[in-house]
């Protein structure tokens, strides 16, 4: 209990410096209000006896009630946090450890303002309070509806199955590409085509940049939807910089390939010198790439690297060369540092 | 019906006119005829067609909380959490429901009023009645045999509306409890502090706290020639006489409960008596009352009880009163009430507070607090029967917030619902950037700020919502403010404005602030 204490304080003193009001709802709502809210997991709602009254239900979450209290209400625009525990018949068989009872902690804000302004706000508030716990490294993923729908539509995945490749795609957090490539096409009937399409997609991470390039993207930018996500996102994170949260924010999904380091050069004619760097790496147990051209742009293999989230590049030049050194660049804070050929196969 | 299916049919094609109106930019006046139409239409339906028939409510006897509310509520929480933090109590938690088997047998006839969860294949579940039986259970089943804890939590009982107007069926209750075996009557005297406590830090006016003990009502009862069997029921005929007079108590005794006129008669002697220490000298020394072992076992340690309280200083306010019974399933010795004394009007909501209902309803007018000693309680729990003696009070919090509620409306003073020091606002266009950032800085430094989700606000706007929600200070951006590395820091009440560098801003801020 000491422990949970100075823990909600942590996050009440959190939400009360962005001028948070408090609200507090029964731990039973008519079951009327609770149905048809949640889908599948309506079967894990707790429902009261009937007594001969109203029939009831245990809430399930703290949005709902939200919902009824602002509609209750007429509210129209508030800024809310809600600290309450909520009720769910979780089978222990399937999801152990899972408490039935527990503690949720919501922050919404309610209203016609702006847009992403408040978006920006939520964002900012659970960098506060994860740095304030102390709790470590942290990162936060965002993206949007409407682009995931936008680049389901133009990798032809058909409307009537959007919903539920989207919680296919959702799973790329706990299973690997190949994995959910297959249950795409063999459970859900996607195409292979249109699976490949998709995993070109998901595997690119980035900041306001990505949200760029995806408006330039050919295919991309046919979806209207896909647009005004992509927009909105670029708004985003012009906000989260001023807000200084852009450390811990990167838009979209998990990586596809574990490359270490990508093999580069910025002059021409150093394809021999890329491929023999390569080739020692690979013996050395380095997962590393090369592009296969003969005179690629910086510009370009840089590219490959944000696109894939390959974190490192060792970059030749003829000085380099002759001085027996690699250049070492950090692909997302752009520090070089030299090493000499030998050692940065250590690093 | 035909009839309405026919007037539905009118209202679809109605509303089609309206729509094509609208997209065609018609005349004002032409548009407000038709939806006038439109509307008669409906009226004659009544009722939203279209939208779904949904009742939108909280389920009965239960409530939101709005922010005021909630404002006024952690305030009281806060006073009562810092005086049982100040007597080293600890806090605990226990999940809403209990085993419906954990609850059963423990309150009487109260147990219809316990919300049963539908049997979905599990464990029969029930949700908690009070904090008391939990707590009993937690001792038990964690093999605890001292603790000093409170529990802040809602509780749930299906109270009949029509019999108990304005009583809640989910409500808080405040608990604090000691346990343990310890030298006679120093928690209790402990616990008598702590209402003593709260209920002055709380300002609800003047208060009066009734002590009396199981034994000694036992004990009057025996000699007074009230049957064994008809100890409980003459007892809760007693508990009404803060609601009922002598007569009519006397009336219920005789006719309804069967007792004779002159066992009645004998008990109207002592329950008319109060006082300190020094009547439970006298009744020690009366010839009647004396006869009872028990009753001088209760005697005994009151007397103990009185000089503990002495050495505490609330002795002010206690009284030893023959008339307080309460609802005795688990209560074994001392018992206690508080009540405010100032006479006022009732809040509905405040009819019901649960206070002291350790296991019974009968709460009177202006009760804020009861509770007493239950030593048989966590037996009941343990597999071995053991013995852990119970010594608690509960607070009428619900009682209290309608009080205050109360006074927060007739004072002149606004309850903020939010802690924001400063509003981050410009008055020029294009500057949401700077103040989006101005706010980072803010919150960086752990000020309370708020800014407005606009990109071009005006300043007015700005400057009432800063009075609408009791903002003290406003920071004001401007172009040139921006060049001078400054801000303008107006006070909201006053309209001064004094310009303050920004790295010095925080700063100031606090000062400001901390004076409030």
């Amino acid at each position: 209990m000491a422990i949970r204490e100075k823990v909600f304080n942590t996050i009440i003193s959190c939400f009360k410096r962005h001028g948070a009001e408090n609200i507090d709802t029964p731990v039973f709502e008519l079951k009327e209000t609770l149905t048809g809210k949640y889908g599948e997991d309506s079967k894990l709602i707790y429902d009261l006896k009937d007594q001969g009254g109203e029939l009831l239900s245990l809430r399930y979450d703290l949005t709902v009630p939200f919902a009824r209290y602002l509609a209750m209400n007429k509210v129209t625009n508030i800024k809310r946090y809600h600290i309450a525990k909520v009720y769910r018949r979780d089978n222990p068989a399937m999801t152990r450890g899972r408490y039935r009872e527990f503690y949720q902690c919501d922050f919404d804000i309610a209203g016609q303002y702006d847009p992403m302004i408040p978006d920006a706000e939520c964002l900012k508030i659970v960098h506060e309070i994860l740095s304030e716990l102390e709790l470590g490294d942290f990162r936060i993923k965002v993206n949007d509806r409407r682009i995931l729908d936008g680049m389901f539509a133009v990798c032809g995945v058909p409307d009537d199955k959007f919903r539920t490749i989207c919680s296919t795609v959702d799973k790329l957090d706990k299973m690997s590409w190949e994995d959910v490539r297959s249950e795409m096409v063999k459970e859900k009937g996607l195409s292979e085509e249109a699976a490949d399409q998709i995993g070109q997609y998901v595997s690119l991470q980035g900041g306001m940049d990505l949200a760029e390039r995806l408006l330039q993207d050919a295919k991309m930018s046919q979806s209207k939807q896909a647009c005004a996500g992509l927009t909105d996102m670029k708004q985003l994170f012009s906000y989260l910089q001023l807000f200084q949260v852009t450390d811990k924010a990167s838009a979209e999904k998990v990586r596809t390939t574990e490359t270490q380091v990508m093999v580069a050069s910025a002059q021409k004619n150093l394809l021999e010198e890329r491929l023999r760097l390569t080739a020692e790496l690979w013996n050395a147990g380095i997962k590393a790439e090369v592009m296969y051209k003969k005179n690629p742009k910086l510009l370009s293999q840089l590219q490959h690297c944000e696109d894939s989230g390959i974190p490192l590049v060792a970059i030749l030049g003829e000085q380099e060369l002759k001085d027996g050194v690699v250049k070492l660049r950090t692909v997302h804070s752009r520090e070089e540092v030299r090493f000499s050929y030998t050692a940065s196969l250590s690093v | 019906m035909a009839d309405k299916a026919q007037i539905q049919d009118a209202i679809k094609t109605q509303g089609e006119v309206v729509r094509k109106l609208k997209t065609e930019k018609a005349s004002k006046e032409h548009i407000d005829e038709e939806v006038a139409k439109l509307l008669k239409l409906k009226a004659q339906i009544g009722g939203d067609e279209g939208k779904h028939q949904f009742t939108l409510k909280t389920a009965k006897g239960t409530r939101d909380y709005n922010p005021k509310q909630m404002a006024i509520r952690e305030r009281v929480f806060n006073t009562i959490i810092r005086c049982f933090k100040r007597h080293g109590a600890e806090t605990i938690d226990t999940p809403v429901f209990e085993l419906k088997e954990t609850l059963t047998g423990k309150y009487g006839e109260d147990s219809k009023l316990i919300y049963d969860l539908k049997d979905q294949g599990g464990e029969l579940l029930s949700l908690r009645y009070d904090l008391t039986v939990p707590f009993a259970r937690y001792l038990a089943m964690n093999k605890i045999t001292n603790i000093k804890r409170y529990h802040i939590a809602k509780v749930y009982r299906r109270d009949n509306p029509a019999m108990t107007r304005g009583r809640y069926r989910e409500f808080y209750q405040c608990d604090f409890d000691i346990a343990g075996q310890y030298d006679p009557m120093i928690p209790d005297a402990e616990c008598l502090k702590i209402v003593h406590e709260i209920l002055s830090e709380l300002e609800l006016g003047d208060f009066c706290i009734k002590v009396n003990d199981r034994r000694i009502l036992d004990g009057m009862f025996a000699v007074c020639g009230v049957p064994d069997d008809k100890f409980r029921t003459i007892c809760s005929t007693v508990d009404k006489l803060d609601k009922m007079s002598w007569e009519v108590v006397k009336s219920e005794m005789v006719n309804e409960k069967g007792l004779s006129e002159e066992a009645a008669d004998q008990i109207g002697q002592y329950v008319s008596m109060q006082g300190g220490m020094d009547l439970a000298e006298r009744l020690l020394q009366d010839a009647k009352m004396s006869q009872s072992k028990q009753a001088c076992a209760g005697l005994t340690d009151m007397k103990q009880l009185f000089s503990y309280l002495q050495l505490f200083q609330v002795t002010d306010k206690v009284v030893f009163d023959l008339s307080l019974a309460r609802g005795l399933d688990y209560y074994t010795g001392v018992i206690y009430e508080a009540i405010l004394t100032q006479t006022g009007p009732v809040p509905v909501a405040a009819t019901q507070n649960g206070a002291g209902e350790k296991a019974e309803e009968g709460v009177s007018v202006g009760s804020v607090a009861g509770g007493g000693r239950y030593d048989g309680l966590v037996g009941m729990f343990d597999p071995k029967g053991r013995k852990v003696p119970c010594v608690g009070v509960s607070i009428g919090i619900e009682r209290v917030f309608s009080i205050m509620e109360q006074k927060a409306e007739a004072s002149a003073q606004k309850v903020r619902t939010t802690e924001t020091q400063v509003m981050v606002a410009s008055a020029q266009r294009n500057l949401l950037n700077e103040r989006l950032r101005l706010t980072a800085e803010l919150w960086n430094a752990g000020i309370k700020a708020e800014v407005m989700y606009k990109k071009n606000p005006k300043l007015l706007s700005q400057l009432q919502h800063c009075e609408d929600s009791g903002i003290p200070l406003v920071a004001i951006l401007g172009e040139q403010e921006l060049k001078d590395g400054v801000v303008k820091l107006r006070t909201v009440h006053s309209r001064e404005e004094v310009d303050v560098s920004r790295a010095e801003l925080a700063e100031e801020i606090k000062k400001r602030t901390s004076d409030v």
